[in-house]
């Protein structure tokens, strides 16, 4: 009973965000409307890690891996072929899935810290061939000036449908978490000896926990693409990984929205400090120190403990 | 592309002291990762530092015994550093989760690479060698660095320096048995929390010798800790995590097939080392010897 008004809440909340940041656009400057798309390209990332790092209790440590596979897919389909845009937009995440998928499935037979080795690893494998193969992927360059469809030309239609894909691929990850399989999934993070003792197959879940996280991972990719009209080999580098894990953690390994307040209070500041100061890097590192020690549930999880003893 | 034996060679010669270099530095690492069971992050970031310590003293103290005064002090200067992370802040998280701990150092490395910055600016670096090991020997009248013979002098040196220590000296051995059972350790009596912060500055003194190593042969700058300790963490992971040995098999892999990655196909070389370490990997999940753990 309880959970279920806290739950509506949640959910009244959610929709009246929604419809402001949909009347947003016409009545803030560019630049915001621009930050504001960012902020939700990256927390749909950072959610698609979530998935996997605190629901299912993988150290998924290579995630902008897929996130530059989606992004690197879009871009050669629009910029090397004469293929519809469209199939762009959707090989972009069907490739990162498949990435996931080969990758994922050598990294299930591990666990904990071999796990994290292997993906880093493969990763980085991935990573320096985009960034060495000049002919096919522009290497350190990358690929700018992408052609999008008229459609999405201009700033605000892009902002409209990132935030609308947003909302459509947050859905389907509340549902799958509610599901069986986001059940077993979590399950198998508290305990997968129990879970492989009642007859879990622990690997398959793991395994379709990585595909459907980089399915999105590869989503948030294309609309990077969308947003930016331009790709770099630094979106698969292993700090940016680290970066994402950091926005899950700020946010809240163990909630479902903190890892959207991690991506947006992380881009927000290195937006603003960005401004008055080169050294944004001593800055984030302070505060994860600080959120290691004072905050290790996250905003998230902070305001939840705050908050339940009053309401029951 | 000449391929004869010499150039196949002196291309071996020159992967051998490059492997070298990374083992200096993964030893270090994999000696941390061994005790606390935590892969330092920050590890590339000490290594940095002692790069451009080095760079700093060669510059105070101009001159040929330059070199060899930074070589000595540059890793004291990182083991300070690192003690001083470790007591302020490290040594309160060891009760904490291991991810914490991880994320702990990657907020350090993030810490000190902007530190690095303002000290010393983003500009390109460069360390000569000393007089005695510049210039080239030539071997089966193909010319090669002297430095880099010194290098692979140093590498085995280091070696058996690090096992005489984890094998014969009390520390050594306390530290090798911390890292199989803490609790047991502290049941003995002994301060398990000072014998991690000595493994801790161990292992950055460590990643101090290999950056002042390396300066004179690489130019020195921001971002050269990201690359590193990328390739230290797939090193100590194919020689099997926390072991030794396991550091020097993997350098030698890691830097040999780098070298002749040059060789044959000099466009894809990083590539070269990342398939081999997957190849390991895929056959080997573990790594190729036994790790501490």
């Amino acid at each position: 009973m309880f959970k279920r008004i806290v739950h509506s809440k949640g959910l009244g909340s959610a929709v009246a965000l929604f419809i402001v940041l949909l009347i947003l656009p016409p009545l803030v400057p560019r630049f915001y409307v621009y930050i504001l798309a960012l902020i939700y390209v990256t927390s749909l990332l950072a959610m698609s890690l979530n998935m996997v790092v605190g629901h299912g209790g993988m150290f998924q440590f290579h995630h902008a891996v897929f996130y530059g596979v989606g992004a690197y897919t879009v871009a050669l389909v629009l910029t090397k072929t004469s293929l519809p845009m469209w199939i762009g937009f959707i090989a972009g995440p069907i490739v990162a899935a498949i990435t996931g998928l080969i990758i994922g499935w050598f990294c299930v037979r591990l666990t904990r810290l071999y796990f994290a080795m292997l993906q880093i690893s493969l990763g980085s494998l991935i990573w320096a061939i985009v960034f060495r193969w000049y002919s096919f992927t522009g290497g350190d360059d990358g690929i700018h000036g992408i052609p999008m469809p008229s459609l999405l030309s201009s700033l605000n239609n892009s902002y409209y449908f990132i935030l609308i894909i947003l909302v459509i691929c947050l859905i389907m990850m509340y549902m799958i978490l509610k599901s069986p399989f986001g059940n077993a999934l979590q399950a198998i993070r508290d305990n997968p000896q129990r879970c492989e003792a009642v007859g879990i197959n622990v690997r398959r879940y793991q395994l379709l926990g990585i595909v459907i996280a980089t399915f999105f991972a590869g989503v948030a990719g294309v609309l990077f693409v969308v947003l930016e009209r331009s790709v770099f080999a630094d979106l698969l580098f292993w700090v940016f990984s680290l970066e994402i894990f950091i926005m899950c953690l700020l946010g809240g390994w163990f909630t479902f929205a903190g890892p959207i307040l991690g991506a947006a209070i992380i881009m927000a500041l290195r937006t603003f400090v960005g401004k008055y100061t080169e050294y944004w890097t001593l800055i984030l590192g302070v505060i994860l120190i600080l959120v290691i020690f004072f905050l290790p549930e996250g905003v998230m999880g902070y305001f939840q403990e705050i908050f339940k003893p009053r309401t029951k | 592309m000449a391929c004869g034996p010499v150039e196949l060679i002196c291309q071996l010669l020159v992967g051998l002291s490059r492997s070298m270099i990374l083992f200096v530095v993964c030893a270090g690492l994999s000696f941390v990762l061994g005790v606390l069971r935590v892969p330092n992050i920050a590890h590339g970031s000490l290594y940095m530092i002692g790069a451009f310590a080095t760079f700093s003293l060669t510059k105070i103290f101009p001159g040929s015994t330059g070199f060899w005064i930074a070589l000595i002090v540059a890793p004291l200067l990182v083991a300070v550093v690192s003690l001083i992370a470790e007591r302020a802040l490290f040594c309160h998280l060891y009760q904490r989760e291991h991810l914490m701990l991880l994320l702990f150092t990657f907020a350090l490395s993030l810490i000190l690479g902007d530190l690095v910055k303002i000290v010393w600016g983003a500009e390109y670096r460069s360390v000569s060698a000393p007089a005695l090991l510049k210039g080239s020997v030539s071997i089966l009248g193909a010319s090669f660095p002297r430095y880099n013979l010194f290098l692979i002098v140093i590498g085995p040196l280091v070696a058996i320096a690090l096992w005489l220590f984890t094998n014969k000296t009390k520390i050594g051995k306390i530290s090798r048995a911390a890292a199989v059972d803490r609790e047991m350790v502290g049941v003995l009596g002994i301060n398990v929390s000072w014998v991690f912060a000595a493994a801790f500055v161990i292992g950055c003194y460590l990643a101090g010798v290999g950056g002042a190593l390396v300066a004179p042969t690489v130019s020195i700058t921001l971002g050269m800790d990201h690359t590193l300790i990328i390739e230290a963490f797939l090193i100590v992971t194919i020689g099997g995590l926390g072991n030794m040995w396991g550091a020097l098999v993997g350098s030698l892999i890691f830097g040999v097939t780098h070298s002749f990655g040059v060789l044959f196909w000099p466009q894809f070389a990083i590539v070269f080392p990342y398939m081999a370490v997957v190849i390991v990997l895929l056959l080997r999940p573990k790594g190729l010897l036994k790790s501490v753990w």
